[in-house]
């Protein structure tokens, strides 16, 4: 089986959600990488080096500067003409194009896979991830879309692939891109974080979010989250959430503090390796996935723990 | 200017699902079912943009006819008139795409609003699938949305921060949890909301095929965390941290 991988860059360096999913690709069969984009040669030739990848397409085209899906969904589409798989990752651009892919191809999606059981059944999570499913398709064209915590990454090195342009599909001009906005953060990325620490609505406002759960997370040279809550009340931005409708993590690490452990957060993190929660109420759901629990004032315990570490 | 509202009914968001023990699924039996929380947020914005234009609104679902009660509710928030595609069986993302596209064509909306997924499948899909359908602009993960008179912009919710982008009508939209703080509906239009109009189809009536791609093999239950510890103080869970070579 051909599979093509949707690269997830920033224009300059390919994205480590990437390498979670020609992993899950790998398991089907030849690995082929799709790079669109303007002026990412340097990100092609980095993908190329990707261990266990084939060819490398490289569209660059101003008409995929903004990954806008209008104009990349039919790029896929076109390659997928000699392709019998595309992955993406369940990023937000994943998440974005990949369904319209599967319209204009006449095939159902598969969202979040945590499995490839075989070349045509995957398990994914459904209910928050209170259920998993093993769903089998009977479409000759497979669209899937890879949660990134669920594979283990392949070796950015050691691949050998050849890179090849493709034509450009051209602007559909149905959308234009405006601007963006995007978070400044010095530290470790969510969804690759080795630690996070992460906090809820007991910090009680933003500037005893930042000058507790930071100090903490940068003593620990760990990403920092939040619980829906934490970024409703405006403590922290919201591409810091943690949830069924934030981001799903799964560090070595979760260290929840002042998170009560509502199903939806917990289906953004449950899959940690070790959980710590820090909360002054005994009963929180959070302690029934905590691997260690800590019932005590977190105005207290978190700064004499950043200090005794 | 019109906008269609897809909503789906599903089991309450603050129910814990019960995976049935011979593994066909998620128990539905006597749960609370409600409208899916993204779908309100999608309704509610429509009703918003009733000051920007908006003069029709008409809400959509796909499922069993129960999901009356789910077009009621957006009703009595203030939707004007309902259409219930009747299906016993479920029906796929591409399905409901595909019922919807048919829809659209029939009702010929300036946009259409949905919710970004819904709880209980988490797809995520039909918003970019219908786009797809219909060859139109999505826009995906809406946490603002600016209404003009030939064009949408509208701020989306992407990792690392915000994006904006600016659609040609007619187009679609998914919604993000922080777009809107979605109505209660009051008592008197809930009583309203029982004579608005409220039509039944079914997917043959539109000639769509619904037939399911996907087969669910099992359903289980995630694998069960082992019982934690509690430490008595800080000490207790920096040794720890330490041990596992969190921390020197």
């Amino acid at each position: 089986m051909k599979t093509l991988v949707w690269v997830e860059h920033d224009g300059k360096a390919v994205k480590d959600a990437t390498l979670a999913v020609v992993t899950a690709a790998s398991k089907l069969g030849e690995v082929h990488l799709l790079v669109a984009g303007q002026g990412v040669d340097g990100v092609a030739a980095e993908a190329a080096k990707i261990a266990g990848v084939g060819k490398v397409h490289v569209a660059d085209d101003a008409a995929y500067a903004h990954v806008l899906a209008e104009n990349v969904a039919p790029l896929v589409v076109e390659l997928m003409g000699h392709h019998d798989a595309v992955l993406f990752p369940a990023t937000s651009n994943g998440k974005n194009i990949a369904p319209r892919v599967a319209a204009l191809l006449d095939v159902m999606q598969i969202s979040d896979i945590l499995s490839v059981e075989s070349a045509d059944t995957f398990t994914r999570p459904i209910y928050a991830g209170n259920a998993i499913a093993t769903v089998q398709t009977s479409d000759k064209k497979l669209v899937v879309t890879v949660r990134g915590t669920a594979f283990e990454k392949a070796s950015p090195e050691g691949g050998s692939g050849s890179v090849e342009a493709v034509a450009s599909t051209g602007d559909k001009d149905l959308s234009t891109f405006a601007g963006a906005e995007i978070a400044k953060s010095e530290r470790p990325e969510l969804t690759s974080a080795k630690i996070i620490v992460s906090g809820g609505r007991a910090l009680q406002n933003s500037e005893n979010f930042h000058s507790i759960i930071e100090p903490l997370a940068d003593k620990l040279g760990a990403g920092v989250g939040a619980s829906r809550a934490a970024v409703d009340a405006g403590y922290v931005p919201n591409d810091y959430q943690v949830g069924q409708t934030g981001k799903i993590v799964a560090p070595e690490v979760y260290i929840a503090i002042g998170i009560s452990g509502a199903i939806q957060h917990l289906a953004g993190m449950k899959d940690s390796k070790t959980i710590i929660a820090i909360n002054k109420d005994e009963d929180a759901p959070i302690f029934q996935v905590a691997d260690i629990g800590l019932v005590g004032d977190l105005f207290k315990i978190v700064p004499e723990l950043t200090e005794k570490l | 200017m019109k906008v269609v509202v897809p909503v789906k009914r599903v089991l309450d968001y603050n129910v814990k699902p019960r995976v049935k023990a011979d593994g066909t699924g998620v128990d539905l039996a006597n749960v609370k079912m409600s409208m899916n929380p993204f779908d309100e947020i999608a309704v509610e914005e429509a009703i918003r943009l009733k000051d920007k234009g908006v003069t029709e609104i008409v809400v959509v679902s796909i499922g069993e006819a129960k999901a009356q009660e789910t077009l009621r509710t957006a009703l009595a928030m203030g939707a004007d008139r309902a259409i219930l595609v009747v299906s016993d069986d479920k029906v796929e993302p591409l399905g409901v795409a595909k019922l919807l596209a048919k829809i659209v064509e029939e009702e010929k909306p300036d946009l259409v609003i949905l919710g970004k997924q819904a709880i209980d499948d988490d797809n995520n899909q039909t918003g970019q699938m219908l786009a797809g359908l219909l060859g139109v602009g999505q826009a995906t993960f809406a946490s603002k949305v600016e209404l003009a008179s030939d064009s949408v912009t509208v701020t989306r919710e992407v990792d690392g921060g915000s994006e904006t982008e600016t659609l040609k009508l007619p187009a679609v939209i998914t919604t993000d949890l922080r777009l809107n703080e979605p109505r209660y509906a009051s008592l008197p239009n809930i009583m309203k909301a029982k004579s608005k109009p409220l039509v039944q189809k079914t997917p043959a009536d539109y000639g769509v095929d619904v037939a399911p791609r996907l087969t669910t093999l099992k359903v289980v239950e995630p694998a069960k965390r082992s019982a934690g510890v509690k430490v008595a103080d800080v000490d207790e869970l920096v040794a720890k941290l330490k041990a596992m070579g969190v921390a020197k």
